[in-house]
């Protein structure tokens, strides 16, 4: 799986130097992406999913240290200096970010955002980076593109700058996209509109993409496989519908229960008792085991379970992991 | 853009009347009289009722004040007590003393304050952060007027660089006025380049915290666009208007350092004016403040509208 991958993280831990100690946000994650394939980094808040990425694409704040194994189309991005690592972001990996009210600068015109990446990467000339801005407003389909490329982010309503973020991830046509919660930030038909894009734009460009979400909705619909952190390791993962089907894992089971049924006449929503760990207290076995329903026995309390197959490219860690009922939607 | 500098034209006449209203009601209260003062020994109550109803000090305040402002209008701005001159000949023939000092200092400071303040906020935490914050805080708690002395007993008094005091027009003698300016400017502008280096860096700070940043360095763009591009220009955004406040504030003349260094400037004038209970020319010098502080003012929110799109439209 890993061969062809276009970014692959292997035993990726990073750790967060703060007043209170050391905060160990990532600890020990693999996965990988493929050409045209879609992961999905799903799981609370705190869970690591954002660092674990930020951190394999030299993005994380400057208090984190980060060890692994980061290879992006083969390349130890170890083995790069940091100018060299600096230029493989925009030109192999585009980024688009949550807020899209934050995520663009407020003084320059969306056409020059758009455009800087292909003058600083490909080498365009600022009229020939406008034109190619233009050309990327119109493929994530804003209308009257070659008017709208001289507006001003405030100029434009969240669902039409989440298009331009889109367009400036994807202008030197990277290889890989990674989308961090792109559509937490809008209404639900814009999140539509947005998820729709990112499909039809990734069929048409073979990208890869990395999307992380706590959204499972939209996760289900879009991604080929999924990965579900928790307190900053991997619990479960595998093929998205057979994770779907069949979850193993009691956090995973948790989180699909959790689900609001927009058919079914409820009256309370079912929530997981209790919040995350602190990745500044991260306990000692396994790190769901106070919140879970399972509970199994003061094994899962002291020791930390490894990642182990159920099936065919489906592992999960935990001791106690769930039969496949056929119940579980 | 033209019916907005009308507006905020408008808006500094008003603003400008208002001024010369408290101005003139606050020199009623104050103690003293006037014509008793100029008088002096030669006082007899003859020549005193004469002097009070050629100043129009006899008539109700309300014609008074109206009168003034009147007067005013045409650039009449009454007589000095003392002198007998027209205040506005007085007034501005100090102003070029001023204007000089106070672009020196403004510009003497942000030459200090724009790589102090940049780098330490992109190097925060390093050895060069600390010492910019120490000279920093030593600039904005040490006294202007004790760095004046220093400054005159050490480059003027032990090493003889530059004159102790004094002011050459920079029309007559450029040499002599640079000469002249180091010392008062340096003295002034420190204080100024202190408030402005912690303001830019925090400036900075803050919008290297931004989202956008992030998405700036996501593209893979080369650290000097990152921070020249992204960074700089968002953040020297509300500079801008500290550096208008400081320059604004300098312009009214800095009383303390304009008497220790013999500088004939407005602040000078002022604080003559006050000694004396000058009051046409104490009037005609807050006016004079005022109205550069309404000027600075309209300039700051036209280059503010360049700097800022989200103003613009409005």
């Amino acid at each position: 799986m890993t061969d062809e991958a276009v970014l692959s993280v292997a035993d990726l831990t990073v750790t967060i130097g703060t007043r209170r100690g050391a905060a160990r946000a990532v600890a020990g994650v693999d996965w990988s992406v493929r050409a045209g394939q879609t992961l999905a980094l799903v799981g609370e808040s705190g869970s690591g999913k954002s660092m674990s990425v930020l951190a394999a694409t030299g993005l994380a704040p400057r208090a984190a240290r980060v060890t692994g194994d980061v290879r992006l189309l083969g390349t130890d991005l170890a083995t790069l200096s940091a100018a060299r690592r600096r230029r493989m972001r925009g030109r192999h990996v585009g980024f688009v970010f949550q807020d899209p009210m934050t995520s663009l600068n407020p003084v320059l015109t969306v056409g020059r955002q758009i455009g800087e990446a292909s003058e600083a990467h490909l080498g365009l000339t600022r009229r020939a980076a406008r034109a190619r801005a233009i050309e990327m407003l119109e493929l994530v389909g804003i209308p009257s593109a070659a008017e709208r490329v001289d507006a001003y982010p405030h100029q434009l309503s969240g669902g039409m700058r989440q298009r331009a973020v889109i367009a400036m991830a994807l202008v030197c046509e990277p290889d890989l996209l990674i989308a961090d919660e792109p559509t937490t930030a809008l209404d639900v038909t814009t999140q539509a509109q947005i998820v729709e894009l990112v499909a039809d734009l990734q069929r048409r460009l073979g990208t890869a993409v990395v999307w992380i979400s706590h959204d499972l909705g939209v996760v289900a619909g879009l991604a080929d496989t999924v990965a579900v952190m928790y307190g900053g390791r991997i619990v479960e993962q595998g093929a998205v519908d057979a994770v779907f089907a069949e979850p193993a894992h009691p956090y995973t089971a948790a989180l699909l229960a959790a689900r609001p049924d927009p058919d079914a006449n409820v009256t309370e929503l079912v929530t997981i008792p209790g919040t995350p760990p602190s990745p500044l207290e991260l306990p000692e076995g396994c790190a769901f085991w106070p919140r879970c329903s399972v509970r199994g026995d003061s094994r899962c309390e002291r020791e930390l379970p490894p990642l182990v197959p159920v099936a065919a490219g489906h592992q999960v860690r935990t001791f106690y992991p769930r039969q496949p009922t056929g119940e579980d939607r | 853009m033209t019916r907005f500098i009308l507006r905020r034209l408008l808006q500094s006449g008003i603003v400008l009347l208002g001024v010369t209203l408290v101005v003139f009601l606050l020199l009623q209260l104050v103690p003293g009289d006037p014509v008793r003062v100029a008088l002096g020994t030669r006082f007899d109550p003859e020549t005193y009722e004469a002097l009070r109803s050629r100043a129009g000090l006899d008539q109700p305040l309300p014609v008074q004040y109206a009168s003034y402002v009147g007067q005013a209008l045409t650039g009449d701005l009454g007589v000095s007590f003392r002198s007998g001159r027209p205040v506005t000949e007085i007034v501005l023939e100090r102003l070029p003393a001023t204007l000089s000092l106070a672009i020196t200092a403004v510009v003497f400071a942000l030459l200090v304050a724009f790589p102090l303040g940049v780098l330490s906020a992109l190097r925060s935490g390093s050895v060069f952060d600390h010492a910019a914050r120490v000279f920093s805080q030593f600039g904005v708690s040490v006294p202007d007027f004790w760095m004046g002395i220093m400054g005159i007993l050490l480059f003027a008094g032990v090493l003889g660089w530059f004159p102790p005091s004094g002011y050459v027009a920079l029309t007559e003698d450029p040499v002599g006025w640079a000469s002249h300016v180091f010392l008062p400017a340096v003295t002034v502008g420190l204080v100024t380049a202190s408030i402005l280096t912690r303001f830019i860096r925090s400036s900075v700070l803050e919008v290297l915290a931004e989202d956008y940043v992030r998405t700036a360095e996501a593209k893979g763009l080369p650290t000097r666009v990152v921070v020249v591009r992204h960074v700089l220009r968002n953040a020297l955004i509300p500079v801008v208007t500290v550096v208008a406040v400081q320059l604004a504030s300098l312009l009214g003349g800095v009383i303390v350092i304009e008497v220790l260094f013999a500088w004939p400037g407005v602040g000078r004038l002022t604080y003559d004016a006050v000694q004396a209970r000058d009051y046409p020319v104490l009037q005609g010098a807050i006016l004079l403040v005022a109205a550069l502080f309404l000027l600075v003012n309209l300039l700051v929110d036209l280059l503010y509208a360049r700097l800022d799109p989200r103003i613009r439209v409005r």
